[in-house]
């Protein structure tokens, strides 16, 4: 560890220093929306970097929740942990990602108490960009959360049997579908006061959205208003196909839903989330 | 000169039921230091937050460069740096990583923004924190690293808002000289503070905010000016005499006197300096003895307080900002 105090590290200015600093301003051309993203995203990569804690809710939840349900849930639902498993972690892969999205509010809502977002918002850069930016820095955490799932399900004796192909591409669409749903928590951070709220509204959201689904078990046992629920739940969909393309079915009509589901999150939230970026106090 | 950095006309802004700015004109030359001084809630940095493009007024016209604010605002965006309360840098990023963070953004390579950080953390005495992350910094580094970041693209105009609330004296003087360094450089400043003391040391005009609405402007001389002929300034060796000096000095001087928040010292607005020097040795006379006293133009602590009826310390309710 570095020994020197804050104050023996913080030089006196001199004026000649910052005389040529000032004069040695270059005027760079402006870089356009996809460098300044991509940019932003660093800025999340950093973040990971200097906080790795802020990785407990895409390392540990997931673990926690794929042994306590395979365990707790396995014998009873499906005769034993073994085949539940098959059924199960394709579903817990999905919950764990949407789980993760509502961490892009919770961070984006401490930038904006911080102050930091007024910088990037008083940037001459294409507007969206420090939000683009911090949801493509999300979808690395996505991919840190799925690959850990994966890695523990093959582990306990998971087998797709869709191969190694059919994993990836269900993991890229799970990616493209959690980078659409986040916009709607990035709204939510827009409108609510404190990180606090934005979690505890996204969780009043979240737990109704992944249990009210056939992520944990078949729908065929439930009443049928609750079916009826189930079926249009967006995230019921997701862990269809999901499911399918890891087991090496494709099913081709639950893709379409997923996709068009994704851009209508998109399609309706992001607007709105530029429209309150744009009118933040 | 000639050339407004600066000009608004009838500016407002409302939040709910407080009118945070409630019709504000500025104009404010190009080049120099403008002091924006007011307590807090004064509507300051609601005021710079539109004049930044950060807040649409609801009313109003303001220009910045020749540049509208709310149809031009991103021309506004790309001429004007940033620091303050509001805008901050990443406190979980490294100092350097902050400053090629915002290069990036305005358009550096990755090799002239790094070298571009280096030198402006060089240039404020920030070089052996560059690899240090941002919120393990002193209160005095922070607001260099602040200001450092409003100015990787060398600014136009710049906006200080409060710079120095919060420093110690040293670190204010670190600021107060960077911010003569870039007014040096021809940028122009503009500074909000509540501090009489560094409106007074660094600002070429003053506009004086209160309860959202321009109360004066002008040269701090100006300012002073308007307020009188100036004023005399006691010190006492004991405190427990201040009241009896205060009868003595109001004897002879013939205006009110009035006890300084300091308990050992007295203040009094003069009309004839002539009288000064018999309320002196009156005092001496009387056995009170006088460590200081200097006779001087108002402060601008007077100013305020004549212009506003109530001091510029003073804590309102709500906060403006």
């Amino acid at each position: 560890m570095n020994a020197t105090t804050a104050e023996q590290a913080s030089a006196p200015v001199t004026e000649d220093a910052l005389r040529s600093v000032l004069l040695a301003g270059e005027r760079p051309s402006r870089p356009g929306p996809v460098l300044t993203s991509l940019t932003f995203g660093w800025r999340a990569l950093l973040k990971i970097k200097h906080v790795p804690e802020q990785l407990v809710d895409v390392t540990i939840f997931p673990i926690m929740f794929t042994l306590m349900f395979t365990y707790l849930f396995g014998g009873a639902l499906a005769g034993s942990t073994q085949e539940y498993l098959q059924f199960l972690l394709p579903g817990i892969l999905v919950q764990a990602n949407v789980m993760i999205t509502m961490n892009t509010g919770i961070t984006l809502n401490t930038d904006i108490q911080k102050g930091v977002f007024d910088r990037f918002r008083s940037l001459p850069v294409w507007r969206p960009s420090p939000l683009v930016g911090a949801l493509l820095g999300d979808v690395m955490r996505y991919s840190i959360g799925s690959a850990i799932v994966i890695t523990l399900g093959l582990v306990l004796g998971f087998r797709p049997e869709g191969g190694a192909v059919g994993v990836v591409l269900s993991v890229v669409l799970l990616l493209v579908f959690s980078f659409c749903l986040s916009w709607l928590w990035t709204m939510l951070s827009l409108i609510l006061r404190t990180p606090n709220s934005v979690a505890g509204v996204s969780m009043m959201v979240m737990f109704p959205l992944t249990f009210v689904s056939n992520i944990f078990v078949d729908p065929k046992t439930m009443p049928g208003w609750l079916q009826a629920v189930v079926e249009v739940n967006p995230i019921t969909h997701l862990a269809t196909v999901v499911r399918g393309l890891m087991h090496g079915s494709v099913p081709a009509g639950e893709i379409g839903w997923v996709l068009v589901s994704s851009v209508l999150l998109v399609a309706v939230f992001g607007p709105i989330t530029m429209v309150l970026y744009r009118n933040k106090k | 000169m000639g050339r407004l950095a600066i000009e608004t006309r009838a500016l407002k802004k409302s939040f709910g039921k407080t009118h945070a700015v409630a019709g504000v004109d500025l104009a404010v030359s190009a080049g120099g230091v403008y002091g924006v001084l007011g307590p807090n809630g004064a509507g300051k940095t609601t005021t710079i937050r539109m004049l930044a493009t950060l807040l649409r007024p609801d009313a109003g016209e303001a220009q910045v460069l020749g540049y509208d604010v709310v149809r031009d605002a991103q021309a506004v965006r790309s001429r004007v740096g940033l620091t303050g309360q509001f805008a901050s840098v990443d406190e979980d990023l490294t100092g350097v990583e902050n400053l090629l963070l915002l290069a990036r953004l305005l358009g550096y390579s990755r090799r002239r923004g790094r070298e571009r950080a280096t030198d402006l953390l060089d240039a404020f005495g920030l070089a052996e924190a560059a690899d240090r992350q941002v919120k393990k910094y002193s209160g005095g580094m922070r607001r260099r690293i602040d200001i450092a970041a409003s100015l990787v693209v060398t600014p136009e105009l710049i906006f200080l808002d409060e710079p120095t609330t919060g420093l110690d004296p040293r670190s204010r003087n670190q600021v107060w000289e960077i911010v003569r360094g870039m007014v040096a450089e021809s940028a122009t400043v503009l500074l909000t503070t509540q501090y009489l003391d560094e409106a007074d040391q660094l600002a070429d005009r003053i506009a004086v905010i209160d309860h959202g609405k321009v109360i004066a402007e002008g040269s701090s001389g100006e300012l002073k000016a308007s307020v009188g002929a100036g004023s005399l300034h006691v010190r006492l060796r004991a405190p427990e005499q201040r009241a009896e000096a205060e009868r003595v000095l109001a004897g002879v001087l013939e205006v009110p006197v009035e006890p300084s928040a300091d308990p050992a010292a007295l203040s009094a607005r003069i009309s004839d300096p002539e009288r000064v020097a018999r309320a002196l040795a009156e005092l001496s006379r009387s056995g009170i003895d006088v460590t200081e006293f200097a006779l001087g133009q108002p402060s601008l602590d007077e100013v305020f307080l004549t212009l506003t009826g109530h001091a510029a310390e003073e804590t309102p309710e709500e906060d403006a900002a």
